[in-house]
Parts: structure tokens; C-alpha cells; sequence
């Protein structure tokens, strides 16, 4: 296996027209785009798949690769129906055309919620076993037999009867692709037991270039006569420069340019650290411009619990199942918390940058950056000059982490390239420092969490409010979807309303703020804040009605097999029923996205200090079919050690509409010395693949908060639990 | 001025200013893109690199520092990932992003050269200099313990 630049080597001899109800004028777009540097030797099967005469076999990833393993595991499902010999493939990434490789659960090219294999894997295994089909109808042809009699091992096509066999580069060599892609009923594609890629780990395809320091990545990228630039950014959404002294600036040897922005000031500089220096010399203050001037993050949390809790503050319905309210009133006994969460940085371990390269009279530019949407990166170069998206020659790079932060409309780190290359028509570098990455920030919002539960005489949990005061999330990172949803805000209220819970009376209501923050999804989404409140609520339930609280989920999930299930095999991984000495267990559980996960902490207490040690997790999960299950289980382990973070340290704090945190020294990423043993079971089941990439994160505060009651009967409501938080809990 | 060292082996010169990070010669003069940036504080170890045989800072380390010294970077580490940390790395599947992968196996390796079989709690009090976000910490000790097992 082996990789290409995105630059696909095919040619257009042979284009299968049609495939998936592609138009003509499509597949002619993908010719020119990939026309330039043809082989001779490739035969263009399909958008997706190119098979060589040497029998390598050119397979497109679309989604970006940010250490979830997409770029192997996509590629990989339609090998499968191809029935392609992986050691042939050569995954190439698919150039930037949304028209032909959109993920088809948000309509563009956006790698985002743990969604690339759910989304993709139904498309992907048909393109396979229609180019399957292709190939399978040429040898036919050619043996002058009946296609039924044909048959495929991995790369080869066999006729049986006469013992003839034909490789896949063969074949390619004479196939006449059909003007339109041949059908493919679903009892025509592979039963699970037929897989042969999927559910076998192979090598991830990018691995072996990380570990050499060969793996590329935006900030890697060597362009001749390439300059340096920083940007200080405003301190403060919606801000200004209103005065720019940049004396100092001036004075540092090898600056070239300093750039006044309408959001900020950009330096240009001949090597990175002269621009770094010279962007922290810059005197600049701003206008008061934007809303979030005067904000304080510790203040705002009171008032947005305040805000969850005033039955009269406007609010946005998110789900409604039955009457909540009327239940709530005629309920024999009603329970009500309240929970909050302070801001939460991605902290991905590549600073955002990206290089680009403007034209002499700024017609036309490169761009080479490492982003969640290459869709939406080529329109922001192009909007940026004012060109035509045509006009953009775009790299795809390697993501040093993503996490929802390379995920917007903006993509404002590739529009600060872009201008600052625009301003010298020359090749730039532009870097965030982390001081930058983390004044520039877009966090997972400040929330708090009004939830009230109601029982019936008979101790039936009847009804469910929760009610969710926090920023509109997508109104800032996606406007454009924003829109399209009416306004319909997924990125901070899903999985309001714990609709796998089963109760008949469920309410869960959104109480939009208005801060003006910048604010982004953060791997666990809005499930990381929701799930934080449901499950640590689902335990407090539990203990008020005095059931194990195991037990108690079991029995509102009990209508379904594979969640029962779920919760049965981590209750056996941690040994549930077993009291510790010094410490204590939590369990909790989610359905996210059809994943079901289930999760136990042991935790055990400094109490002179109120630090929280975790000696251990346990987590199961049914992914359905695991595509790529020890890359399952990394991405577990992976979501555990992020919400540990979230869970036990990580918070941004604003003062006056500013971020007061700069770097790891003050904002507290989990390392190794505090991490805990880790054990996961992945149970692959007969069902459509959903998300693996961020499922556990979610899970993890309200598991150790579960077990921190258990041990102490203390109940922590608000994220992070930091040591004075727990002091101050534990009184 | 110019400040003269050797970098994995070969002799390498620069004129940047006395202050300036090694960091940013390695990257952006000599073209040696594995080490990486991740914080410039010495916080999180993406930059890690090899200063006469002993793991170091990269960002925190002025190009005046190095003169007369040697210094070796991940591209100079072994002959096609030859390395038994590069062998284990992939064998326990370690990388996930990527991006402070480097960092991390120059500080194995500095690890194993003084220690070659060192226990859990050594590992990890070791490897706590460098953060890994993506949370491959639980692959980093296996690989660590499979290279030390298996040289």
C-alpha cells in the first residue's frame, strides 16, 4: 500500500458514467481536475477507483485524517466489495469536489461527529461491488461465458468451469466501462461472514510516515521563497485594532511587513521566530466592538443557571415525547438538579496554521492546510481574493489533531495565510503560537443544566425536563448550517432528552444565551455537557429510589437487547458488585449515535488535597460492525484520556470578554503520570457501523462523579472537578 | 556569526540570530519537519531532540547552545525506521494524529539508552514530559516495554 499526493493519476479513456447517479457533467468536472498528471497505465473505473495494468488499484479517501483512522478505514470498506487485495491498494486522497465525495450525512466534504464510517459505508461498499461488477462482466465478455459463472478472489477474476483466471490489472487493461453503473441489490453485497478487510485490523495507511518524522502536515510544508507570519488576533470577538503601535516591531531584524486587519494585525517576517517576536512587540488596543466586552465566564455561570432554572426565560423546543410538565404535575415524587460546565479548549497538538502562496497579481492561489472541511477551505482562499474556488490549487495535509476545531465555516487560520501571502504576493507560513491557539480559542460553551425527574406511586420514572442554558454553537461555527437547520442547534443540544431512556413524558428545552463568545464543537459535542447532567442526574435517581444504579439503567433500557448488553458486559469488566476498600466504582451509559457505550470509574480521594485520582476505567461498546476494532479500541482509550481532561482540569476562563489561559502551564491537559488503566471491549455486532471516534469521552466526568457520591455521598455538579471544587464539595 | 554542529551526523552551520530556538533551524533551515512545535515552553516535548546523546528541548534550546555539539533529530534516529521504538511504535499501533509522535520516541529512546529495561513506573515518570492529546499513552508504555523486551 501506498499513498498519493491529491493529485489522482487517472486518465479519462475508460470513465464510468453514471455511478451512483452521477451525472455526466460531473464525472467530466473530476476528469479535468485529475487530467494532469495521467498514467498511461490507469483505467478509470469509477470516481473512487482506478485500476492499474500492474494491478494496483487506486482507491479515493474523502475524509480528512486527524488520527481517527479514516483515511485507511474508508477506502478499506470498499475494498471489500471490490474484493480488492489490500496489499495492491493505493489509498489516494480525493481531491476537494464535494459533488463527488461529499460525506453524505452533512452534503459536503466535512470529516466531523465520528460520522465518516457511519455515513459513508453504505455508498463506499456499493461504488466497490459496482466496479466489481464491471470487471466481472468484461472477463465474462472476454471468456465468452456467462457472467454468472465468474467469480472473484481478492484481485482476480476466476471462471471455475475452465480454470482460467484474470488479475483485476488485466482485466483493466480491455474493460469497457458501461455508461451506466451496473445495479447492485443489497443481497448481492457481503454477508458480515464474508468479510475479509473488514473487522481485520490492517496497518493504518499513514502510520509508518509517524513514527519517521516523514508524516506531513501543514505546518511542515517547505515552499521556495517562503516568508513567516503571525497575526494578532483581537482579544475579543467582533473587535478591531484602533491603535497599532508596532515601533518595537519595526526595530526586530528580518521583519518585512506588518499588515493593520480589519480583526487584527499581521506580521510578515523572513524567519518564524523574528515573526513571533515581532507580533509580541505589537502595542495595539481595540475598539469595544462585540458583544462579549465585559464577560466573565465565572459570573455568566451563575446567571446561566439561573437562566435553566426560570421556567420563564424564552426557550427552543429541542424534543418533546408525551407532557412532561403535566406528568411532572400529577407525579407522586419529583426530583430536580442542576449541574454546569465551564469552558473547554481543544487543545489539538498542532498550533493552527496554514501556507499559502498568492499569485503575482493575486488570480490565483495555493494553499496547503490540514482542515476538517477541504470543501470549505478552497472557498475560503477563493473568498478571501475575491477568485473563483477554481482559482485554488489546494493541498490536503495531515491534521496534528482536530477534535471540531478545524471544523468551521471560517477556517479563519487558512484565511489569515491567505491574506498575509495576498500582502507580499509571495509564498507564507502563517503560524498561531499555543499562546495564540488559545487566545483564539473557540471552546466548548459554558453550560449549566436544569433537570427535573418525576415518579409515579408505583416508583415509575414517568417524566424527564432538562432544560439547557448555553451559546448557540452552530450560529457561530456554521452559519450556513445554522440556517438550513432553521436555526436548529445539534452542536450544543443533542442529546437533550436521553430519548433510549424510555421514559413516556420526556421534555428537553434549549435556553439559548447570547454571549458573543467564540464557541465550537468539541469532541463529545453537545453529548459531552448533556451526558455530564443526564448521567450524573440517572445516578442521583438511583440512589434516591435506592436502586444499584446498574440496575436502575438496565431497567430503562430493558426494551433494548444490545444496550442491556452493553451495561451487563462493563458491569462484568469492572466486577461491578464488588466493593473496594479505599475506592469507589461509577457506572454510566449512552446511546450516542446508535453506538452503545457503556463506562465504570474507580475512583479514589486525596481528601487533604480534593484531588481526584482514577485508578481505572472500564468501558464496552457496540459500534455495530467494528470496521477496524484494535483502531476501535485506540480511539476508545483515546476519548477516555480526553474526557479525564475535561472532567478533572481543563477549563478556560474569561475576564472582560478575554481568554486568561495561554498555555499548557495554566491550562491542564491529562499526561501520563495520571492516566488510568484502561480496558476496553468492543462487541461487533451485526449492525450498521456508528461512530467510534469521541463515544467514551462523554462518559467519563459523570462516572467519576458517580463514583465519588458512591464513595463519599458528596454529589459534584459542576466540570472541572478540580481539587478545590472537590474540598469545597466535600466541606 | 555563524554557529557550527553537527545534526544527525552531518555538519550544519546558521546564522540566525544568537536566540533564536534550535527548533526553528532544525524545521525551517534545515528542513528536518518531524520535530515539531507544539508549545514553545517546554511543556509538551514535540520538540524533542537529542543533544549529545541526552533528550532536550528543542524550543527551549538557543542556536548559540549548540555550538560545537551534536544533535540528532528523529530523521536521524535509525536507517529506515529501523529503530526497535519505531518497530514496537507500529506494532503497538501508537500513533493516532501523529503530530507529537517524534517528540515522544526521542524521549523513549533517551529513556532506554540510560535505562534499557526500565520498569512501568520508570516509563512513565519519563514519558511524562510529553503530552500526547490524542491520549496514545497506554500504546506508548506497551511499545516502550516491547522495545526494551525485544531490542
Amino acid at each position: 500500500m501506498s499513498i498519493a499526493s491529491h493529485n489522482v493519476e487517472i486518465t479519462r479513456r475508460r470513465m464510468m458514467v453514471g455511478v451512483a447517479g452521477l451525472t455526466f457533467a460531473v464525472a467530466s468536472g473530476l476528469r479535468s481536475s485529475a487530467a494532469q498528471t495521467a498514467r498511461s497505465t490507469d483505467v478509470v473505473l469509477s470516481p473512487w477507483v482506478t485500476v492499474s495494468t500492474d494491478d494496483t488499484v487506486a482507491i479515493m479517501s474523502p475524509a480528512a485524517e486527524m488520527g481517527q483512522g479514516s483515511l485507511t478505514s474508508l477506502p478499506l470498506i470498499l475494498a471489500e466489495e471490490l474484493d480488492a487485495d489490500w496489499s495492491k491498494v493505493r489509498v489516494v486522497v480525493a481531491p476537494a469536489n464535494d459533488d463527488l465525495y461529499k460525506n453524505p450525512a452533512f452534503g459536503f466534504m466535512y470529516t466531523a461527529g465520528s460520522n465518516a464510517v457511519t455515513s459513508y459505508f453504505k455508498e463506499l461498499r456499493l461504488f466497490g461491488a459496482q466496479v466489481r461488477k464491471v470487471l466481472l462482466a468484461n472477463a465474462a465478455r472476454h471468456w465468452n461465458v456467462p457472467v454468472g459463472e465468474v467469480t472473484t478472489a481478492p484481485n482476480v477474476i476466476i471462471h471455475e468451469k475452465s480454470g482460467r483466471r484474470l488479475s483485476y490489472g488485466e482485466v483493466a487493461a480491455f474493460a469497457e466501462v458501461p455508461a451506466e453503473a451496473p445495479n447492485v441489490a443489497e443481497s448481492e453485497l457481503k454477508r458480515t461472514d464474508q468479510f475479509r478487510l473488514i473487522g481485520k485490523d490492517v496497518m493504518r495507511i499513514e502510520l509508518p510516515r509517524k513514527v519517521n518524522g516523514t508524516a506531513q502536515y501543514a505546518i511542515d510544508v517547505q515552499v521556495p521563497g517562503m516568508l513567516y507570519g503571525a497575526i494578532l488576533r483581537a482579544p475579543v470577538e467582533g473587535a478591531a485594532p484602533q491603535t497599532i503601535d508596532d515601533a518595537k516591531t519595526k526595530s526586530i531584524a528580518g521583519v518585512v511587513r506588518i499588515i493593520a486587519l480589519p480583526y487584527g494585525v499581521g506580521v510578515i517576517a523572513e524567519a518564524p521566530y523574528a515573526a513571533f517576536e515581532a507580533k509580541n512587540a505589537l502595542n495595539v488596543t481595540w475598539t469595544h466592538t462585540g458583544k462579549a466586552w465585559g464577560f466573565n465566564s465565572e459570573q455568566a455561570l451563575v446567571a446561566f443557571a439561573a437562566a435553566a432554572r426560570d421556567l420563564s426565560q424564552p426557550t427552543k423546543l429541542w424534543a418533546k415525547e408525551g407532557d412532561a410538565l403535566a406528568a411532572l404535575q400529577t407525579a407522586a415524587s419529583v426530583v430536580e438538579s442542576e449541574y454546569r460546565n465551564d469552558l473547554v479548549y481543544h487543545a489539538q497538538m498542532e498550533p493552527l496554521n496554514a501556507v499559502a502562496s498568492v499569485s503575482r497579481n493575486g488570480d490565483a492561489c495555493e494553499v496547503w492546510c490540514g482542515v476538517q472541511s477541504k470543501t470549505i477551505a478552497v472557498t475560503v482562499a477563493a473568498d478571501a481574493l475575491g477568485i473563483k474556488p477554481d482559482k485554488i490549487t489546494y493541498h490536503d495535509m495531515l491534521l496534528g489533531g482536530g477534535f471540531g476545531r478545524r471544523g468551521h465555516r471560517d477556517e479563519e487560520y487558512v484565511h489569515d495565510a491567505v491574506v498575509l501571502s495576498n500582502a507580499v504576493k509571495r509564498p507564507v507560513k502563517m503560524m498561531w503560537t499555543r499562546e495564540d491557539d488559545v487566545h483564539n480559542g473557540r471552546f466548548n460553551p459554558l453550560s449549566a443544566h436544569y433537570l427535573r425527574a418525576g415518579f409515579d406511586a408505583s416508583g415509575k420514572l414517568i417524566a424527564f425536563h432538562h432544560r439547557k442554558a448555553c451559546d448557540e454553537v452552530t450560529a457561530f461555527q456554521d452559519p450556513v448550517r445554522f440556517k438550513r437547520q432553521n436555526g436548529r442547534d445539534g452542536i450544543a443540544f443533542n442529546g437533550l432528552d436521553a430519548p433510549y431512556y424510555g421514559i413516556p413524558n420526556r421534555l428537553g428545552e434549549a435556553v439559548p444565551r447570547e454571549s458573543g463568545l467564540r464557541t465550537s464543537s468539541l469532541r463529545g459535542i453537545a453529548h459531552l455537557t448533556n451526558i455530564f447532567a443526564i448521567e450524573s442526574f440517572m445516578d442521583e435517581l438511583a440512589r434516591k429510589r435506592a436502586v444499584d444504579p446498574a440496575t436502575f439503567r438496565r431497567e430503562l433500557v430493558k426494551a433494548y437487547p444490545r444496550a442491556v448488553s452493553i451495561i451487563d458486559t462493563v458491569a462484568s469488566m469492572a466486577d461491578w458488585g464488588r466493593k473496594r476498600n479505599a475506592s469507589a466504582l461509577g457506572i454510566t451509559y449512552m446511546n450516542y449515535s446508535g453506538t452503545q457505550i457503556a463506562l465504570v470509574a474507580e475512583v479514589a480521594l486525596e481528601r487533604g488535597s480534593g484531588r481526584v485520582r482514577v485508578p481505572h476505567v472500564w468501558v464496552a461498546l457496540d459500534p455495530g460492525i467494528a470496521v477496524q476494532p484494535d483502531n476501535i479500541v485506540a480511539q476508545t482509550e483515546s476519548s477516555v484520556i480526553y474526557g479525564l481532561g475535561f472532567a478533572l482540569s481543563e477549563r478556560i476562563t474569561i475576564k472582560d470578554g478575554a481568554v486568561q489561559e495561554s498555555n499548557f502551564y495554566d491550562y491542564h491537559v491529562p499526561r501520563m503520570n495520571e492516566i488510568p488503566e484502561i480496558a476496553v471491549k468492543v462487541a461487533s455486532t451485526d449492525n450498521h457501523p456508528t461512530g467510534v471516534g469521541q463515544m467514551a469521552t462523554p462518559l467519563v466526568a459523570p462516572a467519576i462523579a458517580n463514583a465519588v457520591a458512591e464513595l463519599t455521598g458528596v454529589r459534584l455538579r459542576e466540570t472541572p472537578m478540580t481539587p478545590l471544587r472537590v474540598k469545597r464539595g466535600l466541606g | 556569526m555563524a554557529f557550527d554542529f553537527v545534526v544527525n551526523g552531518k555538519a550544519a552551520r546558521s546564522e540566525a540570530p544568537a536566540l533564536t530556538p534550535l527548533l526553528w533551524v532544525i524545521r525551517e533551515e534545515l528542513k528536518l519537519t518531524g520535530t515539531k512545535f507544539g508549545c514553545g515552553t517546554g511543556l509538551c516535548g514535540a520538540c524533542m531532540v537529542h543533544i549529545d546523546g541526552k533528550r532536550a528541548f528543542s524550543c527551549q534550546t538557543r542556536i548559540s547552545e549548540v555550538a560545537g555539539k551534536a544533535v540528532t533529530t528523529i530523521e536521524g534516529l535509525s536507517v529506515s525506521s529501523s529503530h526497535p521504538l519505531q518497530k514496537a511504535w507500529l506494532d503497538e499501533r501508537v500513533p493516532q494524529c501523529g503530530y507529537c509522535q517524534s517528540g515522544q520516541i526521542m524521549s523513549a529512546a533517551d529513556l532506554l539508552a540510560q535505562n534499557p529495561k526500565p520498569d512501568r513506573g520508570q516509563i512513565i515518570e519519563h514519558m511524562s514530559t510529553n503530552i500526547c492529546r490524542c491520549g496514545s499513552y497506554p500504546r506508548i508504555v506497551r511499545a516502550i516495554e516491547r522495545a526494551a523486551r525485544e531490542g
